[in-house]
């Protein structure tokens, strides 16, 4: 019994993660179709964001709650820059735009090589984050590490507060306008161009919270963002396009298989598993994948 | 292709036209051939038969990709399977019969061959499969993923995430796979010593006569009618179905032959370099082959080979000397390109041509 | 392959909704063999729903033969290859290939597979049946995508032709055309229906009335009136619905 409900807590937490890394991706991906391969580095931006921080502050606690709208803001202005050079010329082409980012993420890598050294660096863990609580005591105690709460509370956070945005606010409803019908918002005297700037702005910064968040389950290096970006677009890919709440579920059930099957096999077994399992997911539902319903085939 | 029926009798330009890529095929072949061999010293030519098997992955993507628009991130999935199938058969032969390969020994995990190692000290066996594989998984992928159609981007994301998560697999079975070290340390290739100065070029040979082959049957390809229907799937795969044709057939095809193209690629690699591992098979490496035939010319036989053979070469000795400014220049090189000029570095080429006859043209008219 | 017997289009009782919402609602009609038949109606009278329905492009509940075989539930291109073709509102060629290219891969279905393999040297006879009948002759060589719209609009009917169809469901084929391109689609459907079934979705009341063989009138998802062109002009409904919507053109 405590079995399942440790590997629950572990599927629960692996799926905080993906969903903090997925959330921006989600975002970009179902608003303009862009394909962002350079989400990982912005990720990692945001990780060596804490690693800088925690020189000149000293307390790990406090630059750990400082680096969140710092590397909000360092990711997004990478995101700005990204979308201002190269993105806004190639809307029309989601594949090169993959392409595209992807040599950027190349470049952004050897950036981090060569400022930060190739081996990884860590960050100290904060005080208030290093203990556990126990859920169950006894025998056979059922302990959940409090990083691991700060994660999830730090995902739900963000869901909580984009959905707001998207719902609430004159931003949220021109997002929400172009995700649906890009022209007819044009024609309707919304700035698409500049709609698309500003989503792509807020879902690089939220790569740099998920990175602020990653400091706490793993090390920090150049290459953390190839290790990551894929998980993050196989969340966007079982949630389907411009769905939050879709990239929700697909988040946290992606990561409860992950634990199981890492319970029950290998990790490697597990990783090959979840992956099969998406592919016979999207025989069953390929979402996002539109069904046509127009009166051209244009 | 359709200017023999009209009876003007051919300008200049198109008899030199008519006989370009025979040309460059037969110049290709006397580099390779000739050239090649007599000034490079035997590390260079093993080099260079690195380079050519990185060539020949990226004539497969040329097909895939260029013509039918399937962005394939994965290829080094096909690569690995073609070149661990060889690289198995490799390792049982250097063993003798009924013996463990050494690593097996080294690592000391088990002490009977493994079911799925036995198949492949069968010299005919390793062969087969060396296509059977590749080909068989792309089918099998391809015919799930394209059915529901599933494309662009999705399409992409999956074939890097098998790509990556065959590195992972083989990484996590040291003792029956070599792990992160891979399969290395070979002493023949089917009965010849690869110490043999004399046998490496062999090799070298085999592997530059398959890239040759296999470029003129993929041009042969693009041309033929096969080729025509695939560039209208790329472009519009509902319209073709509303002619009657299943465009995830139409698709399959191609990405089943590219994937056979990247596992013979593989199975030649192994003999050539000496090595096959996770780490020239996974999420990066498969980026890679794409980089050469993205600057290259995607679309372009000739483009994409000689794409990659380039970025190859670059890569190794480049990167040897300054590993910093050539990983910004390859970026750089690659964002450039791809943002800007689709076609490749081949493309120019093409429209050099096309100026060339439009000033013809204006010149005639006058 | 070209004396086949031509079939009815039979539909029984076919329904397509939407989330909910009903686009045709029970319709019921048989096209015989050689007509040249049009559907009017109103804007979102599932016009173009139910030839989408029939084309396999959406699902739905009902029955539509074709000489005796069903339709519904079948691939798109195991529909077409039972010989029904179509045309969509935006004309749909392949811009990069050339008009040559287009109808010869149109002409392709047919063909066994490894012929695919070949180039293509010569100029089927199909091919050049359909160049001339579409008038596209002197076209032939130009990349689709420079033709004009009028152009390609044949040049997508041409592409149905040596498909060898037997019907032919056109979606609005005279959208956005010139009078004088009108008047030559006119004719090339009226030749093109010498040996097959046309079926043509359409708004222009002129151009319906110079060319119709016969008419259905489709209102809100469920047919209204059906007859010659005189029979359905004077039937009271569908003087009500056109003057309920638009001024009877």
């Amino acid at each position: 019994m405590t079995v399942i409900l440790s590997q629950s807590f572990t599927g629960v937490s692996i799926g905080a993660v993906l969903l903090l890394i997925a959330l921006g991706l989600s975002l970009t991906f179902g608003q303009m179709g862009v394909i962002n391969m350079a989400h990982g580095e912005f990720i990692m931006a945001g990780a060596y964001t804490v690693y800088l921080l925690q020189g000149p502050i000293g307390s790990a606690g406090v630059s750990l709650l400082v680096a969140l709208p710092v590397a909000f803001a360092v990711a997004g202005a990478m995101g700005a820059a990204l979308e201002w050079l190269l993105i806004r010329r190639l809307y029309a082409r989601p594949l090169d735009t993959l392409l595209v980012t992807w040599g950027v993420s190349l470049m952004l890598q050897q950036l981090a090589r060569d400022l930060f050294g190739a081996p990884n660096v860590h960050t100290g863990t904060p005080s208030w984050l290093s203990g556990r609580i126990t859920l169950i005591g006894g025998d056979d105690p059922l302990t959940l590490a409090h990083g691991r709460l700060f994660i999830l509370g730090l995902a739900l956070a963000a869901v909580v507060a984009l959905t707001l945005t998207l719902r609430l606010t004159p931003l949220g409803r021109r997002i929400r306008a172009v995700v649906q019908h890009r022209d007819l918002a044009e024609a309707s005297g919304i700035a698409t161009a500049r709609v698309d700037r500003v989503t792509f702005v807020l879902g690089s910064g939220l790569a740099g919270l998920a990175g602020v968040a990653l400091t706490l389950v793993g090390p920090i290096g150049p290459t953390m963002g190839t290790n990551v970006i894929i998980d993050a677009f196989l969340v966007v890919v079982v949630g389907g396009i411009g769905q939050l709440r879709g990239a929700v579920i697909a988040a946290f059930a992606l990561g409860v298989l992950q634990a199981v099957m890492e319970y029950s096999t290998t990790v490697s077994v597990a990783r090959v598993t979840v992956l099969v399992a998406i592919v016979a997911f999207l025989q069953w539902r390929p979402q996002g994948i539109h069904t046509l319903r127009t009166r051209s085939l244009a | 292709m359709t200017d023999s029926s009209t009876s003007k009798s051919p300008t200049a330009p198109a008899r030199w036209a008519r006989w370009r890529t025979p040309l460059g095929y037969a110049l290709g072949a006397l580099v390779l051939f000739g050239l090649a061999p007599l000034v490079l010293s035997d590390f260079r030519l093993g080099q260079l038969a690195r380079y050519l098997c990185v060539a020949i992955v990226a004539v497969g993507i040329s097909l895939a990709w260029g013509r039918g628009g399937m962005l394939v991130l994965g290829q080094g999935l096909f690569f690995g399977l073609g070149g661990y199938a060889m690289a198995m058969h490799m390792k049982l032969a250097d063993a003798g019969a009924g013996q463990l390969p050494d690593f097996m020994l080294l690592y000391g995990s088990t002490d009977e061959l493994p079911w799925w190692w036995q198949p492949f000290s069968s010299p005919v066996v390793a062969l087969a499969a060396v296509l059977v594989l590749p080909m068989g998984l792309a089918a099998l992928i391809g015919w799930s993923v394209f059915r529901r159609r599933v494309r662009g981007a999705y399409f992409a994301i999956l074939s890097q995430a098998l790509a990556a998560a065959f590195a992972i697999l083989l990484i996590g079975q040291q003792a029956t796979t070599g792990g992160t070290n891979g399969l290395t340390n070979f002493q023949g290739f089917f009965g010849f010593s690869l110490h043999d100065p004399v046998n490496r070029r062999t090799v070298y040979f085999l592997i530059a006569a398959t890239l040759l082959l296999l470029m003129l049957a993929t041009r042969q390809l693009f041309h033929s009618r096969y080729g025509e229907l695939l560039v209208a799937v790329r472009d519009s795969e509902e319209r073709v179905r509303f002619l009657g044709y299943d465009p995830a057939l139409v698709k399959l095809v191609a990405y089943v032959l590219s994937a056979g193209m990247a596992g013979v690629a593989g199975a030649l690699f192994v003999p050539a370099v000496g090595i096959i591992s996770p780490a020239l098979i996974g999420i990066v490496p498969s980026i890679q082959f794409v980089i050469g035939a993205a600057i290259g010319g995607r679309a372009s036989v000739a483009g994409a080979a000689l794409g990659a053979v380039a970025v190859a070469w670059a890569q190794t000795t480049l990167s040897e000397e300054f590993p910093s400014a050539w990983t910004y220049f390859q970026g750089g090189l690659f964002v450039v390109v791809v943002a800007f000029l689709p076609g490749g570095l081949a493309s120019l080429w093409h429209l050099a041509a096309a100026r060339r006859r439009q000033r013809t043209e204006v010149v005639t008219a006058a | 392959m070209t004396e086949q017997p031509l079939n009815d289009l039979v539909i029984d009782d076919v329904r397509v909704t939407f989330d909910g919402f009903v686009a045709v609602d029970g319709v019921s009609l048989r096209v015989g063999p050689g007509d040249l038949r049009f559907l009017i109606g109103p804007n979102g009278a599932g016009k173009t729903t139910l030839v989408d329905a029939i084309t396999g492009l959406t699902p739905a509940t009902g029955s539509v033969r074709f000489g005796g075989r069903e339709l519904l539930g079948r691939p798109v291109h195991r529909i077409v290859r039972l010989g029904i073709g179509r045309t969509f509102q935006t004309a749909t060629v392949f811009e990069n290939l050339t008009v040559l290219q287009n109808l010869d891969i149109a002409a392709g279905t047919t063909r066994r597979p490894h012929t695919l393999l070949r180039r293509r040297r010569t100029v089927p006879d199909e091919v050049q049946r359909a160049l001339e009948t579409t008038g596209l002759t002197g076209q032939r060589d130009r990349a689709a995508g420079t033709l004009a719209h009028g152009q390609k609009q044949w040049l997508e009917i041409g592409m149905l032709l040596v498909q060898n169809v037997q019907l032919l469901l056109l979606d609005e084929p005279v959208a956005g055309m010139s009078h004088e391109e009108r008047e030559q689609t006119g004719q090339l459907l009226q030749r093109v229906g010498e040996d097959r079934t046309v079926v043509v979705i359409e708004h222009d009341m002129d151009f319906m009335r110079a060319f119709a063989a016969s008419v259905t009138v489709l209102h809100a998802g469920r047919v209204l009136s059906e007859g010659t062109v005189a029979e359905v002009r004077a039937d009271p409904r569908v003087q009500e619905v056109y003057l309920g919507e638009t001024a009877v053109a």
